[in-house]
């Protein structure tokens, strides 16, 4: 095979092939699309550190941002498979309302065991998901038509459920869920001036400093054995260790307010599952091909149709968790539960790097576009600001980061 | 000295990697139909745009004078305002508006900017009967065929005030009928003064039509010749458009054929936007294992849509035919049915339907068989590196790792990750569509390479391409095709340039294969 001779010299020079933008940070060659996001939420953590005087970070609003805002961390994960494809979803605020409304009927005016009424709530949302997926997907409409129709849809079945009242209250592990914390298993432990500490908290917190470093270890000598290029080790150790500080900065200040909560867990579970399928699944990379180029997809021999369908469904029972945790915070379900969730949970997916185009986007993306989101609302909240600010703000944020991310992409095409 | 209204002198134009003009001259008199006439690829729709000003002043080396005046176009407004209006072969109407509003758009008949429809609709009135369309201005385009809307385009042209019609493949789409009808308005206008450039593969009609022919070949203008005064047959014009340089441009290659690995039989295709207009009529060919095959034909011949529609139907409606593989009949009704049967279709564009672009080489090359690299459903992704890495190594694809975006990629080395993602689907039949379109000679001398080893690992290869050169250098057998059928199969030592583009030009079927 090596016989093949190549003319170069004669032949007119093609643009060298490059790689992605990369900018130089101390040395540290860095994917500004790519890590642009994690500085961001990184700066404006800071900011509301020091304008809050240190309030942010302490453990009650540490707790509070997380509860406060996992319906949307948990929609944005729907929401960003649907933009990959290409896609987009506008209903999944009424769709939150509709399932929160069916699990009220179910557990309180039927007085079906939760963990049932739980299950026929996901499935319920799977229909909802079936229902547009088909109209999208095999019927050929738009997304943007589809789910407009189906965000008036939804609605008015909630209406047609509830009347104008809400349904409560919940059963109390449905409250726990959505607002509760892990139990003190093995009691507390003395952190010196931080007080008293939860010990299970603190060991699950370890555990998984530990899983991750472990896996990123495991998969960075996997790929050396495939000589591949990986990070130079003190990269590598640096971002570890960057990640360790984090995870048990977090971890430490929710165990000296009042252990884990609930929600936090499932969530942890959550980007965990759908990160990898998003990297490592051949449904998850077919997403990204079907986003990237559907002509090609389409004459690769991927199903479009079928994984189109299926990440609606996919949105949909997500939703109806959603819809779950928000009406068991609030304790009921109500009428207007859901308003403008969907205009959250896209912004957290754009915010969170997608390309408007599709193709392009990851889960942990979304998720600290989300959390940028939450910082955003909990910080200004804490210094005083008008809602009408705050509006203003995350409007401008989410304008910037899309105008950052196409920056970035014409700056790459050069 | 003779009157000419059009004299483009010396013009050079190039493109990122490619030379599209050089130095070409063109000089049109004022009142001739001047045709020009050259292969695919040849420069002549990127001359048109040089003169309409689509590409601007500056952009291209070279003067263009019109009645005499240096002409500086920075845009196609410009060209309009002098009188020069350029028809493309895909019109460009808007289909929901009125043939009225389309005549005028841009050029509206207003009062203080309200549109004045009454005399919108009475000029276009008068402009449909001077074009012969029998079809009220207040029509929607898309109710009317796509003959009648190259007159509506017509049409728009002449309210413009039109000095030089520049038509750009306009019987492409037409049948007979509209054809000969769009001639005889051509023919009038010519009595009416207006010059008109066409641009036709049709042989037939620019004898039948044009004063003078302009050839052009790779991007040089090659000679005028006159249609009245010069012996000019169409075998003269096809000499020129080939030209007789046959260079070592191709591997030798000594091929060891064997059983039939690919036939189809009788295959019809119909157009998915016209249903009743047949793009592949009664198609049958065949290769065999190791054979490298040639399929020629000139653009709108229906070469990609017979290729396409063989490739789990991915064009047209009513396809009938049948398909056999190493000799047994197989159903395809899907691109999975299409892979699953070893056989890969690599697409002739390849940016908007063979690559993701955004996505790395390595990612593109596993897309056509990602489960081949998984279990239970998960990738194995350093396997699939590995895999990639191989192919980046055999295929020599010029590129710091299989990390790096295909989008950024020369248009060679693209192709060479389109190929290694068809390879890795283990196919056995190999359908290339334009393997080399876009790609400097270089890097065509390897993809010839590529295509012979693959014929020599026992695969059939087909190869479509509009280069004769190509054909003639790479392939075994070649077929041709016009008009949606097979005019003619050709093996190597009997095929010539002259022959094939003879084949490639009949517009009625005579089958020798039959």
């Amino acid at each position: 095979m090596s016989s093949v001779s190549t003319d170069v010299s004669t032949a007119p020079a093609g643009p060298p092939p490059a790689g992605p933008a990369r900018t130089t940070v101390f040395g540290v060659s860095l994917n500004i699309r790519q890590s642009g996001i994690y500085i961001a939420f990184a700066l404006i953590v800071v900011l509301f550190t020091i304008l809050t005087e240190g309030a942010l970070l302490q453990p009650q609003n540490i707790s509070n941002i997380i509860v406060q805002n996992s319906y949307i961390l948990i929609l944005s994960i729907g929401m960003i498979l649907i933009i990959i494809a290409g896609h987009i979803d506008l209903s999944v605020g009424s769709v939150v309302a509709v399932t929160g409304a069916i699990a009220a009927v179910l557990m309180v005016d039927y007085g079906i065991p939760w963990p049932v009424a739980l299950v026929l709530t996901l499935i319920a949302g799977g229909v909802i998901g079936a229902w547009q997926g088909f109209w999208i997907a095999y019927f050929g409409i738009p997304a943007f038509i589809v789910t407009l129709a189906g965000m008036l849809l939804f609605r008015a079945l909630t209406l047609t459920v509830l009347g104008n009242q809400g349904i409560g209250p919940f059963p109390d592990p449905v409250r726990t869920l959505s607002n509760g914390f892990t139990d003190g298993y093995f009691g507390n432990v003395g952190l010196g001036v931080l007080g008293g500490a939860d010990i299970f908290s603190l060991l699950v917190g370890v555990l998984a400093v530990g899983g991750v470093a472990l896996s990123q270890w495991r998969t960075r000598t996997a790929r050396l054995g495939y000589h591949q290029a990986v990070d130079p080790l003190p990269v590598f150790l640096l971002k570890i260790v960057t990640a360790a500080a984090v995870i048990m900065f977090v971890v430490v200040q929710l165990a000296r307010f009042r252990n884990l909560p609930w929600v936090l867990v499932l969530l942890a579970v959550l980007v965990l599952a759908y990160s990898l399928v998003t990297t490592r699944a051949v449904f998850g990379r077919q997403i990204y091909a079907i986003g990237g180029n559907l002509q090609a997809a389409v004459l690769s021999g991927i199903k479009v149709k079928q994984v189109v369908f299926w990440i609606f469904v996919n949105m949909g029972v997500l939703a109806a968790l959603a819809g779950v945790i928000f009406a068991g915070r609030l304790n009921q379900a109500g009428p207007t539960a859901g308003n403008a969730f969907e205009l959250d949970a896209i912004a957290a997916a754009f915010i969170g790097g997608a390309a408007v185009q599709g193709g392009v986007g990851k889960v942990v993306g979304a998720i600290t576009g989300g959390l940028i989101m939450g910082v955003i609302n909990n910080g200004m909240s804490l210094i005083g600001s008008p809602s009408e600010r705050v509006m203003l703000v995350k409007g401008v944020v989410l304008l910037a980061a899309v105008a950052f991310d196409v920056w970035a992409k014409r700056r790459a095409a050069r | 000295m003779t009157d000419d209204i059009l004299r483009m002198r010396e013009i050079t134009k190039t493109f990122p990697g490619v030379r599209a003009l050089q130095d070409v001259n063109l000089s049109v008199r004022r009142g001739e139909i001047h045709a020009i006439c050259g292969e695919n690829g040849a420069g002549k729709s990127t001359l048109m745009k040089v003169l309409s000003g689509v590409y601007p002043h500056g952009s291209y080396e070279g003067e263009i004078a019109f009645d005499g005046q240096e002409c500086r176009f920075a845009g196609i407004r410009d060209s309009e305002q002098r009188g020069i209006v350029i028809i493309h072969q895909e019109l460009a109407l808007c289909p929901q508006l009125s043939i009225a509003e389309n005549i005028f758009l841009g050029n509206e008949r207003s009062r203080r900017g309200l549109i004045d429809w009454n005399r919108t609709n009475h000029e276009a009135q008068t402009l449909l009967d001077r074009v012969g369309l029998p079809e009220s201005p207040v029509t929607t385009v898309s109710d009317i065929g796509v003959g009648k809307q190259q007159l509506v385009e017509i049409a728009k042209a002449l309210a413009k005030e039109v000095r030089l019609l520049i038509l750009d493949e306009p019987t492409a789409a037409l049948n007979d009928e509209d054809s000969a009808h769009l001639l005889d308005l051509l023919r009038g206008l010519r009595t009416e003064g207006i010059t008109c450039v066409i641009i036709s593969h049709k042989l037939n009609e620019i004898a039948a039509i044009a004063d003078r022919v302009t050839i052009l070949r790779d991007g040089r203008s090659i000679e005028t010749l006159d249609m009245g005064a010069d012996d000019v047959t169409e075998d003269r014009i096809i000499s020129g458009m080939v030209g007789r340089d046959l260079e070592h441009r191709y591997p030798p290659h000594e091929p060891s054929i064997g059983a039939e690995a690919f036939r189809i039989e009788d295959w019809t295709v119909h157009s998915p936007v016209q249903r009743d207009r047949v793009v592949v009529a009664d198609a049958s060919l065949s290769v065999r294992h190791g054979e490298i095959v040639g399929l020629a034909g000139l653009m709108g011949a229906g070469r990609t849509e017979l290729a396409m529609s063989v490739f789990g139907r991915s064009y047209g409606v009513d396809v009938s035919g049948r398909v056999y593989r190493d000799g047994r009949q197989v159903e395809i009704r899907t691109v999975r049915d299409a892979i699953r049967h070893g056989i890969a279709y690599a697409t002739e564009d390849r940016k908007r339907y063979g690559l993701n672009l955004i996505e790395d080489i390595k990612r593109n090359i596993s897309a056509a068989d990602l489960g081949r690299l998984a279990r239970r459903g998960w990738v194995d992704d350093n396997e699939e590196y590995r895999v990639a890495e191989g192919y980046r190594h055999d295929m020599n694809i010029k590129a710091p790792s299989v990390l790096s975006v295909t989008g950024k990629l020369s248009g060679g080395n693209q192709q060479k990750v389109v190929l290694s993602k068809w390879i890795f689907t283990d196919a056995d039949v190999l359908i290339l569509d334009e393997p080399t379109r876009g790609i400097d000679v270089g890097a065509k001398y390897e993809i010839y390479s590529i295509i012979n080893r693959l014929a020599d690992a026992g695969k059939a290869v087909l190869v479509i391409s509009s280069e004769l050169p190509e054909l003639l250098g790479l392939c075994d057998r070649i077929y041709t095709m016009s008009a949606g059928r097979i005019t003619g199969e050709l093996p190597r030592h009997e095929a010539t340039q002259e022959r094939l583009m003879t084949l490639m030009t009949t517009l009625t079927s005579k089958d020798p294969a039959r």
